[in-house]
């Protein structure tokens, strides 16, 4: 059995909450209980059929305004994969959740309404998808049944969505397009018996042939070491282990390591998980592992192998995606996390706002405002130990915390 | 160890989340109900730390409504462990007027908790409460982040949740508030059972299939116990059951059962087509309950 995190985008009224309540009507996920409410609900309000999007709009503010304001986790599974979807609000004052529900996900779904076509949220969702580098990108063009089934208007909106990928420079990105109607269950988890010219796979086919394991490439291993465990006791007196998620690749006994920012030298002797040794430690895998020698590690410092030294940088550039209602400004100062290792940060210029309707980029403005997205240059007091986001997915991103309100203000990118 | 398996996958992640905890905050507590889902947090807080003991104690809320086996197990299992255990009462909080008792057929302890929850906290200046919510269990708790930050009172603004990027965790609060810890976030209640089996971890016997007196109402199995209020005319029998969580008897529904093990438990859950919570007869008080009771500072 794999996992698999999607996450969803879409606009207000595109239907995205009907997908999933479909997915999980049709797999039969939802439990009689919970398909209870949902006809107990939809009667209440006069529908003539059920909705699903009862299934996942859990706040009170949701249910009463009939949209959906922040993410939410929904589980079903198949007998191949246990799929965990971020439903992702679509609207323009939320760019934030969806790069939220977007960061821990492998796939993205971005839903386009037949009837609109390709409009301005469409670029920022796909955006996002590729700001994030999500490999897997399935466009589902819902409410094929108002459009009367019509294939001429869906291969329009091929085609106009196509000029958008077109400009991506994400040359390993899978971009498979769906003409679904959630509220009528067609290519969702059943074929469609009404766009017999559709040859392709329905949604959850698509979804049950993803490769998972393709998803990540193996490459160079971080370790961040988390936690230092020295039990004190008689029979671990000397004990030191370092705890922490490996990443990026795998960890062995005997690898010849360097320990950041000391850039100490040392071999890992052991690696535990609970009270069994091991001689690999996958990646993804919450290890303790124990050095040759006696070195001084503590709690933000990096355990890399020799030969895959990360950049060590003061200065960088990020593409920024601001989330706090303060605005960020030019020359402030913020708590940087990066993983789990905190320095302090200091914001240079802010270079090539991107226009919210994807246009182009704004030059010259100095401060950012929630769910705008623009390169930022930083200056930090210590060092973090860097790579590209292209290349390093977790050990390429960070987070910035407004040190007045402690909130998350910000997610970045490095370049 | 390798990250095909998916419980491995969650396993990791709620490691990873259980060190976040002691290396973020000065004094976090485990939340320990005797329940699956906090037995479950207990053995991966052992797996984070070893072979250092787990660095924080456990504390019970005890509403003094308990079935009496979860109170046994509770207190064999911190002895077996020699782990530290706080248990602050409900009853207390009533004797110093700070909560009513509610009265009538469907009166219970549950909500009563919060306030002697929110005292505990203020008392031991707890920085950080490891709780077993799951995502999956509620409509209201499908949104509730990793890292839950509450105010002063004890308050969750739903409105106002820090966004968690990656495997990023922010920890950082004012003196005063405090934190609310999911680790087990993203497990299902199937999840729970086959790790509990893998793990050969031992649970009170009420989750296992048992004869009961018990009455129906409401379409449900209620427990006859002196806890819960029963009318005359609600006749008891007894029936094969067991419990699928462990609150209060006063807010907890048995199912029929005749699960005896826990791999029988499993296949049963695996067929089931009503869910955990549809046996809580505190979710049942309307569509919100739980949203609410999360407002004023509920687990």
């Amino acid at each position: 059995m794999e996992v698999l995190k999607i996450a969803t985008a879409g606009s207000v009224d595109d239907g995205k909450s009907t997908l999933i309540g479909r997915l999980l009507y049709d797999t039969k996920s939802l439990t009689d209980d919970k398909l209870e409410a949902i006809e107990r609900s939809s009667k209440q309000k006069g529908y003539d059929y059920l909705d699903f999007s009862l299934a996942t709009d859990g706040l009170v503010a949701e249910r009463e305004q009939g949209i959906t304001i922040d993410v939410a986790h929904i589980y079903f599974s198949t007998a191949t994969k246990s799929y965990i979807i971020a439903d992702t609000p679509g609207h323009v004052e939320y760019t934030r959740n969806m790069v939220t529900g977007a960061s821990t996900s492998q796939v993205g779904i971005v839903l386009i309404d037949a009837r609109h076509g390709v409009i301005e949220q469409t670029y920022r969702h796909f955006f996002i998808n590729n700001l994030l580098r999500i490999k897997n990108v399935i466009v589902a063009v819902n409410k094929m049944d108002l459009v009367d089934f019509s294939e001429e208007r869906y291969n329009e909106i091929k085609a106009d969505f196509q000029k958008v990928v077109d400009k991506s420079d994400y040359e390993d990105q899978n971009i498979t397009f769906i003409p679904v109607s959630a509220l009528k269950g067609d290519n969702v988890v059943e074929k469609s018996t009404k766009m017999s010219w559709f040859t392709g796979k329905t949604l959850l086919q698509h979804l049950e042939e993803i490769d998972t394991q393709d998803i990540y490439n193996l490459g160079k291993v971080r370790f961040p070491v988390q936690y230092v465990i020295r039990p004190k006791t008689e029979e671990y007196h000397d004990f030191r282990g370092y705890a922490g998620k490996v990443y990026g690749g795998e960890l062995n006994v005997g690898d010849e390591v360097v320990i950041l920012p000391s850039k100490t030298k040392s071999k890992i002797k052991e690696i535990f998980f609970y009270d069994k040794k091991y001689q690999t430690a996958a990646r993804r895998s919450s290890v303790t592992v124990t050095l040759e020698n006696d070195v001084n590690v503590s709690r933000g410092d990096m355990i890399v192998k020799e030969n895959e030294l990360p950049k060590i940088e003061k200065k960088f550039t990020a593409t920024v995606t601001w989330m706090d209602n303060e605005n960020l400004r030019a020359g402030s100062k913020y708590v940087l996390q990066h993983g789990v290792h905190k320095v302090l940060a200091k914001v240079g210029a802010i270079h090539n706002k991107i226009n919210p309707d994807y246009s182009g980029v704004e030059t010259g403005v100095d401060s950012l405002k929630m769910n705008d997205i623009a390169a930022v240059s930083f200056q930090l007091n210590k060092p973090i130990f860097l790579d590209a986001f292209k290349e390093h997915r977790t050990n390429g991103s960070f987070i910035l915390i407004d040190p007045q309100t402690n909130n998350t203000a910000g997610v970045g990118f490095i370049e | 160890m390798t990250d095909k398996l998916y419980i491995n996958q969650l396993e990791n992640e709620a490691i990873y989340i259980m060190r976040e905890v002691a290396a973020q905050f000065k004094k976090p507590v485990l939340l320990f109900s005797g329940g699956k889902d906090s037995i479950t947090l207990v053995r991966l807080a052992q797996k984070a730390f070893y072979p250092a003991k787990i660095p924080f104690p456990l504390m019970h809320i005890d509403t003094g409504h308990n079935f009496p086996e979860t109170i046994e197990f509770r207190d064999r299992l911190v002895e077996e462990l020699g782990l530290e255990l706080i248990v602050r009462n409900v009853q207390d909080s009533i004797d110093q007027g700070k909560v009513k008792e509610e009265s009538g057929r469907y009166s219970s302890r549950n909500m009563l908790q919060t306030t002697t929850l929110l005292d505990a906290i203020e008392e031991f200046k707890f920085d950080a409460c490891i709780g077993g919510a799951r995502r999956d269990e509620e409509k209201a708790r499908a949104k509730e982040r990793i890292f839950s930050v509450r105010d002063d009172f004890g308050q969750w603004d739903e409105k106002n949740q820090r966004p968690e990027l990656f495997d990023m965790l922010n920890g950082q609060i004012d003196f005063g508030q405090n934190v609310r810890v999911f680790p087990i976030s993203n497990w299902t209640e199937l999840d729970v059972w086959t790790y509990i089996e893998r793990e050969d971890l031992e649970i009170p016997s009420i989750y296992f299939a048992h004869k009961r007196n018990v009455f129906l109402r409401d379409g449900l199995i209620w427990s006859a116990s002196e806890h819960v209020y029963k009318d005359e005319d609600e006749e008891v029998e007894e029936r094969m059951v067991r419990f699928r969580t462990v609150g209060d008897m006063s807010c907890t529904a048995a199912v029929d059962s005749y699960a005896t093990t826990i791999s029988k438990v499993v296949s049963e859950i695996r067929d089931s087509s009503i869910s955990e919570r549809g046996a809580r007869i505190d979710d049942k008080r309307s569509e919100a309950a739980m949203e609410e009771r999360k407002q004023q500072g509920y687990f």
